[in-house]
């Protein structure tokens, strides 16, 4: 076995150029949606269950702390799918030199950007 | 890279190939239901509810939850071998997340098929 191999890379001393930090991201917003499903099906379940409560969960997703948690949901959900379909534009062998996946990892970040406002006034507006 | 010996399919091309899968399937549902809310405006619970009670709804519904347990299980089991060294800590953590998807997957049902 080689010895020599390098080992227990230390990322936080790592400078990661821009696509890089794009996929971070998309990891850090899946995780965020993975706890967020707690808040989805128990918005869910609510809904279903009877007027009062769909009235009253509504009210709670579009006011105060509640309106944040969707919001900040939304865009999670907005800024994963937009860096997904990069993904998988990238498995057909799409964005793969230096200049295209910089290209790409801009346009993940305007796309989601943009969703992520109209999130906002989804929610507030 | 070490072998992955405890991934749930013990293949990483069947992994990439259900994360791809799931995506897709996650992807059209929630153009779906955001696509219904907006087109719906002053959705109200008895619209909603009634929505719900198709079957196809609930079918694609159920369809879009298998999805998210599948893709989160295979993400976040990428995120532990990548970030959490200590074995101990990281097999707590998958066991963690493995039970958070089984509440998820059986609450879930319930609350579609529950009506």
């Amino acid at each position: 076995m080689n010895e020599n191999r390098p080992v227990n890379l230390d990322l936080s001393k790592f400078s990661f150029p821009f696509p890089a930090l794009v996929s971070i991201t998309h990891r850090i917003a899946g995780v965020i949606l993975f706890v967020g499903t707690i808040f989805l099906l128990c918005a869910l379940q609510d809904s279903l269950e009877s007027a009062e409560s769909f009235a009253a969960i509504k009210n709670s997703m579009t006011t105060g702390f509640g309106s944040f948690i969707t919001w900040g949901l939304l865009s999670a959900l907005a800024y994963h799918f937009v860096a997904g379909i990069k993904h998988l534009v990238m498995d057909l062998g799409i964005g793969e030199e230096l200049k295209s996946a910089q290209i790409a990892a801009s346009l993940v970040v305007v796309i989601s950007g943009v969703l992520i406002v109209l999130a906002g006034v989804w929610v507030w507006a | 890279m070490g072998v992955s010996i405890t991934n749930f399919s013990r293949s990483g091309l069947s992994d990439w190939l259900i994360q791809r899968f799931t995506a897709v399937v996650m992807a059209l549902y929630t153009v779906f239901i955001v696509g219904y809310i907006l087109s719906t405006p002053g959705l109200d619970y008895s619209q909603w509810k009634e929505f719900f009670e198709c079957t196809g709804v609930r079918i694609f519904t159920l369809l879009a939850l298998i999805s998210v347990v599948a893709h989160a299980w295979i993400g976040m089991w990428i995120i532990s071998t990548d970030y959490i060294k200590p074995a101990v800590l990281r097999f707590a953590f998958q066991a963690t997340c493995f039970l958070t998807m089984f509440v998820f997957l059986v609450w879930g049902i319930d609350i579609i098929w529950g009506l």
